[in-house]
């Protein structure tokens, strides 16, 4: 089956078997391997990716089900060398060790804050709840995450050629 | 510590080298690798876990789409390559061949393709089975008539594996006839896994022309599995190469060889190309290394004063199908006589035996050195039960009966020499931290309105960084660790070690290391492991022994290029040596301190310009065998409450007062601190891998097997005292797994405090609320 979809901006399409599945597609297909395989049942949320802004966990998603979508992979967040919000805070509060789980995570960090540019602890661990760490004991996964906020609060407040779209948090 | 503008040394907690590539989705782990040609393994696994095999039949999986290959055991035997030996000794089935004993074991492979075309032809293999009786616990492998498991070992008449004693049976036997009070208690420390995000795989790529077969691999242990590798196929060590990528955790359970590595790299060697072979997540949870399944009973002697005069324990250990626990050969059940823990106890005894059930084989060490975990968990429970019993308040029991701090070394009842302790210091920061005092006043007077809360404490003392190599060996390879610096005529760095990271950053606390002792920045040292043909031989990362050793070996090496380079300092210098002096990143003449120079320059004329009959270079390789081990220690303390009606636990504080030395980046400290804590909760609450009756797993997958997320994970107050570790150069212990080692028994006897006053003793990990709940009921609660 034909598959075409934007991913991290750029078009994409191929053909492939409709039981291939979105995570083993961009893994394979793309050769997009930030994106991590952990558990097979949607549990661990190693393989989240965004579909059109929403997390979603790509082991469970068939290729061909998010044609015409438009996906955002770890690969995606940094603009070339220069970090995104959520890496730098990732790297300056230790956010990661073995670094498996860390894509899932700084996405599902983007995501939330794109809805709510200012999450208290509890809304950040909930919304990270469906993404298993094995090595930080999320303490600093949150301070990342709140680290990236503040960065984006801090441009935000700089002068700027334009106006930046309000946040609407919760 | 000199001032200088060298950035990054020991005690600095500057962010992590490594993180960059992770961060932009380019870290390099082993299902991330695709080679030319590269062909797709898939295991066959059973689904009984005690069944005689009455045929395999591959044809129709063999003429399926993209098929290369069938593997049986039966292909296997004919390259002697069906059974393998374990790391303790013992032999396992590579692909079965007679029998399966346990529920996933391996029974034949299919390579194609790609993966879903392996997995197709998988499904299509036909097996006949007989099934048998399973035997999931060690009181059924010692039942009369049980059936005997292990009928391919010519001498096995049961099940029964090892025998093994600790301490001193006869003082301690008299020590209870004498005691005025013993406390038992008898626990279980439920089957775990560590379960690395990450599962285990390889790709094994053997190059027809040349022989040498090139291992990718998941490993915490390459050089040792590179010679394992060569004594079970018989390739010559040369021509193999094990290379470790990057790890997505590992936990201990990286550690030993799975049939799936064997069998990929029989397939590449006979196939002719690159197999790859990755597990999916319920293969890991099924058959790679489990943890723990000690089933123990300890007896606390005490005087009348609440003195601890004798310990004694009896442990059944569960060990599955094959002995294959990971742990030093000299110990069959791993360090666990550190049970003694942080208390001056006179005597113990300790008596072990070891099991085969229809059970996955391979009890590796989840973030613990080698059985620990098991040892602190079953004292620490007692301790707290025996002040409960004698109504003594936890604490006091503690000091009262701590080894203390003018009694180290510390030669403990069953053979260890503690290097260095100050548990009445770790004891006091942590109850000041936690307000214990009068946080016990309000548990009392919460208690009175009905409120079940408690608190729990639990001072573990960890025993890290094997060897001595004289003690400490695996399959003979002494434990040994090391590092290879090469200095650049720029003053730049590389820096080699026989270790391997699986997401402790070592890329940076090596190179702190390098930073401090020869004074190149941390941004200039690269740091590699895990490649067998680059690094230097080492036995690699686990039981917490990365920094007591290899980081032991990198500051010798590092001193010994420091020698040489006053040498070559003297020499540019025109300076005598012993007139030199040393500052972090510099050589400088006693008195004129203008007058010097820096490593860098030193580097550059070690290539342009060394003294007359002097080697060319600046490098150097050292093997460090420690003296000792060493003894992290700490208290940790929780508070939970107790929901009446549901059973439900939570976790309201943790603090944990960590004593592991020298810290060399306390940010990487404290983040293995929080991991391990959050591990040890997930232990303590939730984690457990149980069988049925007939053998099957419970527990495998993330949907049974259940990991603490975010929600659940509670938050972590540190704290910290240093001692020092006498013996490692640079005073540092390990302590990666001190806080998985310490948390467990710390979380339950908060739960345990909280149920006393309804007479309850014990409840056996997990806690999970229905546990709870019950005994709630059994003690009269009916709210």
């Amino acid at each position: 089956m034909q598959v075409s979809l934007k991913v991290n901006g750029a078009a994409r399409s191929a053909d492939v078997e409709p039981r291939v599945l979105l995570v083993d597609f961009l893994r394979t297909n793309l050769r997009l391997t930030g994106t991590h395989i952990g558990c097979d049942t949607s549990s661990c949320g190693a393989c989240t990716v965004l579909v059109d802004g929403t997390p979603m966990k790509s082991c469970t998603l068939l290729a061909v089900q998010v044609s015409g979508r438009s996906i955002t992979t770890v690969e995606g967040l940094a603009a070339g060398a220069a970090m995104s919000a959520m890496q730098t805070g990732f790297h300056e509060e230790h956010g990661l060790q073995c670094g498996f789980c860390t894509p899932g995570m700084m996405l599902v960090g983007t995501a939330l804050l794109e809805h709510n540019p200012n999450p208290t602890e509890e809304q950040i661990r909930w919304a990270i709840s469906g993404n298993i760490c094995r090595c930080t004991g999320y303490m600093n996964i949150v301070k990342a995450i709140q680290h990236a906020a503040a960065i984006n609060a801090a441009a935000a407040k700089a002068p700027q050629p334009e106006a930046v779209a309000a946040g609407g948090g919760k | 510590m000199a001032t200088t503008h060298v950035h990054g040394g020991i005690g600095e907690s500057i962010k992590r080298k490594e993180d960059s590539r992770f961060l932009h989705g380019k870290g390099n782990y082993i299902d991330d690798l695709t080679l030319p040609g590269m062909l797709h393994m898939s295991i066959l696994r059973s689904p009984h876990a005690h069944a005689r095999i009455k045929s395999v039949d591959t044809s129709a999986a063999s003429g399926m789409p993209g098929v290369i290959a069938v593997v049986t055991g039966e292909l296997m035997a004919q390259h002697k390559l069906a059974w393998m030996p374990t790391l303790s000794g013992d032999t396992q089935a590579v692909l079965a061949t007679d029998k399966v004993r346990f529920q996933g074991q391996e029974v034949a492979a299919v390579v194609a393709e790609t993966r879903y075309q392996a997995e197709d032809a998988r499904d299509a293999i036909v097996v006949d089975y007989d099934v048998l009786p399973a035997i999931t616990s060690p009181d059924g492998a010692k039942a009369a008539g049980a059936s005997l498991i292990r009928d391919d070992k010519e001498n096995q008449k049961d099940n029964h594996i090892y025998h093994w004693e600790s301490g001193d049976q006869g003082t301690t036997q008299a020590a209870f006839a004498k005691a005025d009070k013993v406390v038992r208690l008898h626990t279980f420390y439920p089957r775990c896994h560590p379960a690395p995000l990450e599962t285990c795989g390889c790709v094994a790529d053997v190059d027809g022309i040349t022989g040498k077969a090139t291992i990718h691999m998941t490993s915490q242990a390459p050089h040792a599995i590179r010679t394992v590798f060569a004594l079970v196929t018989g390739l010559p060590e040369q021509n193999i190469r094990v290379i470790s990528p990057d790890i997505g955790g590992g936990f201990g359970n990286k550690v030993p060889v799975y049939p799936g590595y064997v069998v990929a790299t029989a397939a590449s060697l006979l196939i002719g190309r690159p197999v790859k072979w990755v597990e999916d997540r319920t293969e890991n949870l099924i058959s790679t290394g489990y943890a723990r399944d000690f089933h123990m009973t300890g007896d606390l002697a005490l005087d009348k004063d609440g003195r601890i005069t004798a310990l004694r324990v009896h442990l059944d250990s569960d060990n599955g199908a094959f002995f294959a626990d990971a742990q030093p050969s000299k110990f069959k059940a791993g360090l666990f006589h550190i049970v003694t823990g942080s208390y001056d106890i006179p005597t113990a005894h300790i008596t072990a035996d070891g099991y085969y059930t229809n059970k996955a084989p391979g009890g590796v060490a989840y973030r613990c050195s080698f059985r620990v975990t098991e040892a602190s968990y079953l004292i620490e429970r007692l301790i707290t039960n025996a002040a409960i019993e004698i109504g003594m308040d936890q604490a006091e029991f503690r000091k009262k009966n701590f080894i203390r701090k003018d009694q180290f070394p510390y030669h403990s009842a069953t053979g260890w020499v503690y290097d260095s302790g100050d548990y009445h210091k770790a004891m006091d920061v942590a109850l000041d931290q936690l307000g214990y005092d009068e946080l016990r006043r309000d548990v009392e007077k919460r208690r009175k309105q009905g409120e079940v809360t408690g608190i729990g404490i639990a001072s573990f003392t960890e025993v890290v960084g094997a060897g001595h190599g004289a003690d400490f060996d695996i399959l003979g390879l002494r434990m040994f660790d090391s590092a290879e610096l090469r200095v650049h005529p720029t003053g730049k760095a590389l820096l080699r070690m026989g270790t391997k990271s699986q997401g402790q950053g070592h890329e940076t606390t090596f190179a702190q290391i390098v930073a401090e002792e020869l004074g190149i920045p941390a941004a200039d040292v690269a740091v590699e492991e895990g490649d067998t043909d680059t690094a230097p031989y080492g036995l690699g990362t686990y039981a917490s022994r990365s920094t007591p050793v290899a980081g032991a070996a990198t500051a010798m090496v590092s001193r010994k290029l420091r020698e040489k380079g006053r040498k070559i300092a003297a020499h540019l210098l025109e300076a005598a040596e012993e007139d030199l002096e040393w500052e972090r990143g510099r050589f400088f003449v006693k008195g004129s301190p203008d007058r010097g120079k820096t490593i860098q320059e030193i580097a550059f004329a070690a290539y342009t310009n060394v003294p007359e009959g002097m080697e060319a270079g600046l490098e150097g390789v050292h093997y460090y065998d420690p003296p000792n081990m060493t003894y992290p220690f700490g208290t940790y303390a929780v508070v939970v409450d107790v929901d009446k009606g549901t059973g439900q636990v939570k976790v309201k504080r943790v603090v944990a007062v960590d004593d592991c030395g020298v810290r060399i980046n306390p940010m990487i400290v404290e983040g293995q601190i929080h991991g391990g804590l959050t591990e040890g909760f997930g232990i303590a609450f939730m984690e457990l891998i149980t069988f049925d009756a007939e053998g099957n797993c419970i527990g495998s997958n993330f949907m049974d097997y259940l990991l603490p997320t975010a929600w659940e994970s509670p938050k972590f107050e540190l704290g910290e005292t240093v001692t020092p570790s006498p013996h490692h150069p640079l005073g540092a212990k390990g302590v990666g797994e001190s806080p998985t080692v310490g948390s467990p028994a710390a979380y339950v006897n908060a739960v345990i405090d909280a149920l006393s006053p309804y007479g309850v003793t014990n409840i056996d990990m997990p806690v999970t609320p229905d546990k709870v709940w019950a005994a709630l009921r059994a003690a009269g609660v009916n709210e």
